[in-house]
C-alpha cells in the first residue's frame, strides 16, 4: 500500500464514522452544528496524529504486557495539551465543545489507530494514517453537522438563511442518529455503485 | 532494533519513564497556557460587566465584593460607579436548574434592584433551542423591569417571562439565576 491510498483510506474506504462507525458519541453529541462538528474533529485530528508519532516511535520499546497504559497515558497527555491551548486561544469554541475535549481520551478512533496501526508501522505512514483518519473523522462529522444545522435551524456555518426555526428534532439527540443512519446508507449505496 | 521483553523491570521502567515525560510536557504547555487563560476568562468576565451597567468610572473587578445568598453560598457583586457614585451593580450569578449542567450570568441592576441588562457567562444547553437565552430576543424582555412587580416566571408558570420555544427548562433556570441575584440584592441592602 503506497502513502497516498494510506491517507486517503480514512476519507471513504475505511472512514472511522461512516464506515467503521468508531468513536460515536463525540459524532452524535457535537454535530449540532458545523462549526462544532470541524472543531471537534480538528482537535481530535491533532490528538490522532501525535499520539500516533509517538507511539510508532516508542512502540519498540514498551513492553507488550503494558503496551495499553502506555497508549492511554500518551493519548491523554495530548488530549490536555488540546484542551489547555483551546481554552487559552479559542476559549469560544472550547466552551461549546466543554465536555467532549476531555473525552477524546476514550475515543476508539485514537486507542484504535494506536493499536491496529501505529504500533505495527513506521514513524511517517502512522503520521499520515493520523492525518487521513482524523481528517476522515473530521469530514464526516462537519458534513453531518452541516445536515443537521441546515434542517434543524436553517443555518450553516452560523449564519441564518431562514428566519424562524428548523425542524427541531435534528438539533436533538435522536436526529443525530436519524442523520448519521442516511449518511452511511449513501456512503453504502456509493459503493455499491462503485463496484458494478 | 529487539523488542522489549515484558519482563517485571522492563514493564516498571517503561510505564515510570512514559508518565514522567507526559508529566513534563503537561507542566510545560500548563505554564505557557496559563496567562492567556487568565486573560481571556478576565476579560469575558470585563466585557460582561460593560454590557449589564451603564458607563463606569471606578475598576469594578477590583471592588468586587461578595454577598450571602441565604443558600449556603455566596455571590460576587461588581460596584459600577461613576464619580464615587454607584450607578449599578453587576452580579455573577448562576442557577443548577439547567438543561445541562449550571448556568452562569451577569446580571446588572440599578441600585433600587431594576435591571439594566443581563449576560451570559456560561451555558451548556441544547445548541439551538436553550441556547438561544443568549440571544437578545429573550434576554432583553428582563431588561428595564424590577422584579419587585415584574414577577420572575413563565408564562406557564403564571408569570409575564415569554419562554424560549421548546426550551421551558433553560428559561425557567434563566429566570432562577436572575431571581437569586435579585433577592441577594435586595437582602444585602446595598445603598
Amino acid at each position: 500500500m503506497n502513502q497516498l491510498q494510506n491517507f486517503n483510506k480514512g476519507f471513504i474506504r475505511e472512514n472511522p464514522v461512516l464506515v467503521l462507525v468508531l468513536g460515536m458519541c463525540p459524532t452524535l453529541a457535537t454535530t449540532s452544528s458545523s462549526l462544532n462538528g470541524l472543531g471537534m474533529g480538528i482537535a481530535t485530528t491533532f490528538v490522532l496524529v501525535g499520539s500516533n508519532v509517538v507511539i510508532s516511535l516508542l512502540s519498540n520499546l514498551i513492553p507488550d504486557k503494558v503496551r495499553i497504559p502506555t497508549f492511554i497515558v500518551i493519548i491523554a497527555s495530548f488530549v490536555t495539551i488540546v484542551d489547555l491551548l483551546m481554552q487559552a486561544y479559542v476559549p469560544d469554541l472550547y466552551e461549546k465543545l466543554g465536555i467532549f475535549i476531555p473525552l477524546i481520551v476514550v475515543n476508539c478512533i485514537v486507542l484504535g489507530r494506536a493499536e491496529a496501526f501505529a504500533s505495527k508501522n513506521s514513524v511517517f505512514s502512522s503520521l499520515i494514517d493520523g492525518l487521513g483518519m482524523g481528517l476522515g473523522f473530521t469530514m464526516a462529522l462537519g458534513i453531518l453537522g452541516a445536515f443537521r444545522e441546515i434542517l434543524g435551524s436553517g443555518a450553516i456555518f452560523g449564519y441564518k438563511f431562514i428566519s424562524g426555526d428548523g425542524i427541531l428534532v435534528f438539533i436533538l439527540a435522536p436526529g443525530a442518529f436519524i442523520a448519521l443512519g442516511y449518511l452511511i446508507a449513501l456512503i453504502n449505496s456509493l459503493k455499491e455503485l462503485k463496484k458494478d | 532494533m529487539a523488542k522489549t521483553e515484558s519482563t517485571f523491570r522492563n514493564m516498571a521502567l517503561a510505564l515510570t519513564l512514559i508518565a514522567l515525560a507526559a508529566s513534563t510536557c503537561l507542566g510545560f504547555v500548563y505554564e505557557l497556557t496559563k496567562k492567556p487563560i487568565e486573560l481571556s476568562n478576565l476579560n469575558k468576565k470585563l466585557d460582561a460587566i460593560k454590557q449589564v451597567v451603564p458607563e463606569f468610572t471606578n475598576n469594578p473587578n477590583e471592588e468586587m465584593f461578595r454577598l450571602p445568598t441565604g443558600e449556603g453560598d455566596s455571590l460576587e457583586i461588581y460596584p459600577a460607579k461613576k464619580d464615587d457614585v454607584i450607578i449599578g451593580y453587576a452580579i455573577n450569578t448562576y442557577t443548577k436548574n439547567g438543561f445541562s449542567g449550571n448556568i452562569n450570568l451577569m446580571a446588572g441592576f440599578k441600585p433600587d434592584g431594576t435591571i439594566i441588562n443581563i449576560s451570559v457567562l456560561q451555558q451548556k444547553e441544547t445548541p439551538g433551542l436553550g441556547t438561544k437565552m443568549t440571544e437578545p430576543a429573550f434576554k432583553d424582555q428582563f431588561n428595564e423591569k424590577n422584579p419587585s412587580e415584574f414577577i420572575l416566571k413563565v408564562i406557564k408558570d403564571g408569570g409575564p417571562v415569554d419562554a424560549i420555544t421548546a426550551a421551558t427548562i433553560s428559561s425557567r433556570a434563566f429566570c432562577d439565576a436572575v431571581q437569586r441575584a435579585y433577592n441577594t440584592l435586595k437582602k444585602g441592602d446595598l445603598k
